[in-house]
């Protein structure tokens, strides 16, 4: 291809299939390709591969080159596609990768524990020997709640709705557990922060409310939806947590690698965590403030939502393919 | 690894090549991005407060309290959907355009994984879900500061899915199907209907007097019957012309 007209001869005999490739693109996009059409696109990709392999000889760094490289591109990525089985990906994805990505972070979660009830006893005691110190966590409302002998969620459902009330919960409640997986990077200092502050709020309002005598009808407020909350931002924080152990012990793969390999192994946990949550949501906007519903109710649907928070989070809930362990164990 | 380019083995043996898009790029399409949806947010929630309590802020005094049904329909109808329209923008629509925005679509960027494929569903969630982190401290300061100092000009959200942005030449790949047609079907050199197919795309980049001077050599190339000092006298818009008429299939040389 050293002159002009050999030049052109090749580009007169390659045209019709750049045509014919960029022709059958928009139809390989919308997956109708049939067989004898499919076979005709992975012929026409290697013969592109050809093509460009010639151009970047013959014309470095040129328009032909370039636009080449781009539809070369394109196309190994079309060719390249993984095939679409939503169904199929969706329940490997609860069935396998959740309870894989919940028992990769049983050691953190007990740490995470430890740390929420260590944080929440330091909240008691800080509110019970320094009484003042509530105003840093609660504000001057549900301080004269509390002192005139009442719930700052007495009467809620008469000033929001429940469906109002709800949807601001769970988005409060996804937020913060996103945030304590997040803030993992830190190196978990992050997450550990924010399950300490949660811990010692949880911990300063229970002393608060036992000082005046209210610690009884918080638990009763909490016992439908407190449970599984709670849980669940533990276990966002176990996430998080070994998020930053996989960068303080990334192997030999490498930090960055250590740490992609990480995120992809709990993010399925973490849809399913946002589930659960929504549903928390929803029995602390419906249920929790309703007077209607006798603790026995609340600490029977509290009960249940956790049983099906652990069945979800183990893979039984979607009828778990049973694993060779389990299956020596039944033999 | 180029630092601008990446390269990814391919079944064929040929690399692709894929070109970063860097820090510049990425702030361009993201601050397009953040109009649209502000401006698609806000509209929700003026119409939606119109539609629902016949002003933009219901009015405890005329509307009753919070329990009202007015106040309660209020949040639901118009400030719900609008916080939704501007929180999961991108992560919709990236994943309904495949790895692209209407911002991204703009500046010719879209999102790639590690083998220059199409993003899967869950590494764009996970690649929002970081917006909270490289959005710290404050104007995304976090995320611009990693695409400056990342070898490959991602930010945190890339860095956990897997992703990266590249340009998407989509102009390239429509001026090679027409370098195509015009090598099978024009007399020209190729060569030559390149330079002029270049001249034509950035005719209006050029000063009047820049375009006249290319468009007569060019022209004088493509036409070598024509006179320069005929030419000289044609208005820059005449020449342009006159140079896709001689581009056009069966144009006489």
């Amino acid at each position: 291809m050293n002159s002009t007209s050999t030049a052109r001869g090749w580009l007169l005999a390659r045209a019709p299939l750049w045509r014919g490739l960029a022709a059958s693109a928009a139809e390989a996009r919308a997956r109708t390709l049939g067989f004898d059409r499919a076979g005709a696109l992975l012929v026409g990709y290697r013969r592109l591969a050809r093509d460009l392999a010639s151009a970047r000889r013959q014309w470095p760094g040129g328009t032909i080159t370039t636009a080449l490289e781009s539809v070369y591109g394109t196309y190994h990525a079309l060719v390249n596609r993984p095939p679409r089985n939503t169904r199929a990906a969706l329940l490997q994805m609860l069935r396998s990768d959740v309870p894989a990505g919940f028992r990769s972070i049983q050691q953190p979660l007990r740490w995470i524990v430890l740390l929420m009830v260590l944080s929440t006893g330091a909240g008691w005691w800080l509110v019970t020997a320094y009484p003042t110190l509530v105003g840093l966590i609660a504000s001057e409302d549900m301080i004269r709640h509390v002192e005139r002998g009442e719930l700052w969620t007495d009467g809620l459902l008469n000033v929001t709705p429940s469906s109002v009330l709800s949807i601001r919960i769970f988005s409060n409640n996804i937020v913060v557990s996103l945030m304590a997986f997040c803030s993992g990077i830190f190196y978990g200092l992050g997450t550990a922060y924010m399950i300490s502050l949660n811990g010692v709020m949880l911990g300063a309002m229970l002393a608060f409310t036992h000082q005046h005598g209210l610690d009884t009808r918080l638990l009763t407020f909490i016992a439908a939806h407190g449970p599984v909350e709670l849980s669940l931002i533990c276990i966002a924080g176990a996430a998080g947590a070994a998020l930053g152990d996989s960068l303080m012990h990334p192997g030999p793969a490498g930090r960055l690698a250590s740490f992609q390999e990480r995120v992809s192994g709990l993010k399925g946990l973490l849809g399913v965590l946002c589930v659960l949550l929504v549903g928390c949501g929803l029995i602390e906007g419906y249920v929790s403030p309703d007077d209607g519903y006798p603790v026995a109710a609340r600490i029977a649907i509290g009960a249940a939502w956790w049983f099906i928070m652990w069945t979800a989070l183990t893979g039984r809930l979607y009828g778990r393919p049973q694993t060779r362990r389990s299956l020596r164990i039944a033999a | 690894m180029d630092q601008d380019r990446i390269t990814i083995a391919s079944a064929t043996g040929v690399e692709v090549t894929l070109t970063i898009a860097g820090p510049g790029t990425r702030s361009y399409a993201f601050i397009i991005d953040f109009h649209i949806r502000l401006v698609l947010a806000l509209a929700w929630l003026l119409l939606g407060s119109l539609a629902t309590v016949g002003h933009l802020l219901p009015n405890p005094k005329v509307d009753g309290g919070t329990s009202d049904g007015a106040a309660a329909a209020w949040l639901l109808a118009a400030v719900l959907p609008s916080v939704l329209i501007y929180a999961l923008y991108h992560p919709v629509l990236e994943v309904a355009m495949r790895g692209r925005t209407p911002g991204k679509r703009m500046v010719h960027t879209r999102l790639v994984d590690a083998r220059g494929g199409v993003p899967t569903v869950g590494a764009i969630l996970i690649r929002n879900v970081f917006r909270m982190i490289d959005a710290l401290p404050a104007f995304y300061g976090v995320g611009l500061a990693f695409t400056f100092f990342t070898a490959r000009r991602v930010r945190v959200g890339d860095l956990a899915a897997g992703t990266i942005l590249v340009m998407d030449r989509a102009a390239t790949v429509d001026r090679l199907e027409l370098l195509g047609n015009l090598a099978a079907e024009t007399v020209h050199d190729p060569a030559l209907v390149e330079v002029a197919l270049d001249l034509l795309a950035r005719w209006n980049e050029l000063s009047e007097e820049r375009r006249g001077r290319i468009a007569r050599s060019v022209l004088l190339r493509l036409e070598p019957g024509a006179a320069a000092f005929d030419l000289a006298s044609w208005h820059p818009d005449s020449l342009q012309e006159r140079i896709r008429a001689a581009l056009r299939p069966g144009a006489p040389r």
